[in-house]
């Protein structure tokens, strides 16, 4: 995921986080959470660039990545959601694509 | 283990919209902290600001602990034994002096 | 290893000595982090709320960059992580959680509480704020809006809440006094006492 060239999504771009789960395959640390992968989102804003916490976390050189601030409506995660609430999340680019 | 969870193989620390904790309520008492928490929380810290260990380290260590033990522990118990076992992984402190100084405190 | 609490204290006093005998991080190190933690507490946030509830500058400045205008009241925040701020409008309210860690605005509210660290709060927040917040009592009016805000990454994030009604005239300091940790979170609002 370091060698990713990322896209630049500016706010308001429709987004999809991945729907990837790299713990499954051996020693990971992961900062999107699980409830938000496979779903669509929108940019809220970008927050900046950030070292990669999955390589920080085992002292490897860290990719410098952008960082989103991604909108999701709460019933596209999880249906008994009230409608109008939100959930917003701090994504890092690779894991998000066009949607 | 719940259908939802099933297709979505979450790791154990990844909590948010776990259907098996919905119904539990939020304990709002105050807990003050110990002197415990104190320094494990300080020594974090300070092995942060000398680069001898990250804060994403720590989180790695806290993760690897597993789910019933992760469960059980105190917040700052997790932190003690994901610092101990980094110290140890990168070679900062050694199995056999940690044993001896462990000894020494008995 | 299963260790108890008796365990646990001879652990971290076994991994001090170690790290003091070599010289990588002494007792005054530990003590000066502690009292440096110590003096972190709401009662910072609650005086940048009463600032921004008062002036309108201070207001945009902290909106805009939340660390930096922290710094104006003499905070600490070289090497602290970058702070949002969450401003409270009519129609729109924000509650913070940590679903992963426990990643909290320390630098301008001090430790996070109990409750924010618990596995509860962390699993329901972010799919229950309704809820959550009816456990605190709280109500929101008619038609708002919830944005739960999940601290997964580099930012960490600080709710401005709404100034009550019914205090108009007061001074900063009488304001920040309405101001208690939970309402910086959102999972609860200030209120007359």
């Amino acid at each position: 995921m370091s060698e990713f060239a990322p896209t630049v999504f500016p706010a308001g771009a429709r987004v999809r986080v991945r729907l990837d789960w790299p713990e499954q395959r051996g020693p990971a640390h992961i900062r999107t959470p699980h409830y938000v992968r496979g779903r669509e989102g929108t940019v809220l804003r970008p927050l900046g660039r950030f070292a990669n916490p999955e390589d920080l976390a085992f002292a490897r050189e860290a990719a410098i990545l952008p960082l989103y601030h991604v909108r999701f409506e709460q019933r596209a995660l999880w249906p008994e959601a009230t409608e109008g609430d939100e959930v917003v999340v701090e994504i890092f680019g690779p894991w998000l694509e066009t949607a | 283990m719940p259908e939802e969870d099933a297709a979505r193989p979450r790791a154990h620390h990844d909590l948010g919209g776990v259907a098996q904790y919905l119904c539990e309520p939020v304990d709002q008492s105050a807990h003050s902290l110990t002197d415990f928490d104190r320094e494990v929380d300080a020594l974090r810290q300070v092995l942060g600001q000398k680069g001898i260990m990250t804060v994403d380290e720590l989180r790695r260590g806290i993760e690897a602990i597993p789910e019933a033990e992760y469960l059980r522990l105190g917040y700052y118990q997790r932190w003690l034994r994901s610092i101990t076992a980094i110290l140890l992984e990168k070679g900062v402190v050694g199995e056999a002096e940690l044993a001896a100084a462990l000894a020494v405190e008995q | 290893m299963n260790l108890s609490g008796q365990e646990n204290d001879r652990l971290l006093a076994a991994l001090r000595g170690l790290l003091a005998a070599k010289n990588l991080v002494s007792t005054a190190e530990i003590a000066e982090r502690i009292a440096a933690t110590d003096r972190a507490s709401p009662a910072q946030g609650a005086a940048m709320v009463a600032r921004a509830w008062t002036d309108a500058a201070f207001r945009a400045r902290l909106l805009a960059d939340g660390a930096r205008a922290a710094e104006e009241f003499g905070i600490m925040m070289r090497g602290a992580p970058p702070l949002g701020v969450l401003e409270n409008v009519p129609g729109l309210h924000h509650l913070v959680v940590c679903t992963l860690c426990s990643c909290y605005p320390r630098a301008v509210l001090g430790y996070p509480p109990f409750w924010y660290k618990s596995v509860a709060y962390r699993a329901r927040a972010v799919r229950d704020p309704r809820g959550v917040l009816a456990e605190w009592g709280t109500t929101l009016p008619e038609g708002t809006r919830i944005r739960v805000v999940d601290s997964t990454a580099d930012y960490r994030w600080m709710v401005l809440p709404r100034r009550p009604d019914g205090t108009e005239g007061w001074d900063e300091a009488a304001l920040a006094a309405l101001v208690r940790e939970g309402d910086m979170v959102g999972v609860t609002q200030p209120r007359l006492p």
